[in-house]
């Protein structure tokens, strides 16, 4: 399951529930606010996001990931808005009855939410510049 | 001439100037609406970096549309 939120994440429902008696293994990750990007000093990001095309982009990724791991449930929230050095931008879990399929499960999702998932985050520079990333 | 909602995000969002908006077009399909819609408010021309969505469903740029579809531009993605 997937969702966007403009709050902190770990308060979140999807996080709170991730649960499951058959997993033994649970994998998290969380995607956090760095201050710097390829040499500039980055004083706060801003996401936003296609909420429910992204969900829907989420289900063909949680998809794929089920049939490559042995994995029970998978939880995923994307923060929106603005936010500030270390906060958490995107937390994700992954429960499995083994560890093995829980972190590669992890990994993949993650590579592909970078890949595929309609969202957008503008970086805002110690400079005073700002921009979106990757923009054409 | 059809009725579409076209919605915007990101930095296509700010170059638009706004969210989302009504449109009468004449477009056969969405590469020919996005080209019409750049060339009018000044969108970036690269539709090869940009992907495009139907009803919250990612489709080809070649794809028609119908009237009171929810159409979607999507800039190259930052996400995670």
């Amino acid at each position: 399951m997937f969702a966007l939120s403009d709050r902190p994440l770990l308060e979140h429902p999807l996080v709170q529930s991730l649960a499951d008696p058959a997993a033994g293994a649970l994998v998290t990750f969380e995607g956090r606010v760095r201050q710097q990007n390829q040499g500039r000093a980055v004083t706060r990001l801003e996401y936003e996001g296609a909420e429910l095309l992204a969900a829907n982009e989420f289900k063909s990724i949680e998809a794929e990931a089920s049939q490559r791991f042995d994995i029970t449930q998978l939880h995923c929230v994307h923060r929106t808005g603005m936010l500030e050095i270390g906060e958490i931008a995107v937390w994700m879990g992954v429960l499995a009855p083994h560890r093995g399929p829980a972190f590669d499960a992890c990994r993949y999702v993650i590579d592909e939410l970078k890949k595929r998932l309609p969202i957008w985050k503008k970086e805002y520079y110690a400079d005073g510049d700002s921009g979106w990333i990757n923009a054409p | 001439m059809i009725q579409i909602e076209v919605t915007y995000y990101a930095m296509l969002r700010e170059r638009r100037g706004l969210s989302a908006e009504s449109i009468q077009t004449e477009a056969a399909s969405l590469g020919a609406l996005y080209d019409d819609l750049a060339g009018e408010f000044g969108l970036p021309n690269k539709r090869q970096h940009l992907k495009v969505a139907v009803n919250d469903q990612f489709v080809s740029w070649d794809s028609s549309f119908a009237p009171g579809d929810r159409i979607t531009f999507i800039p190259p993605v930052s996400g995670g």
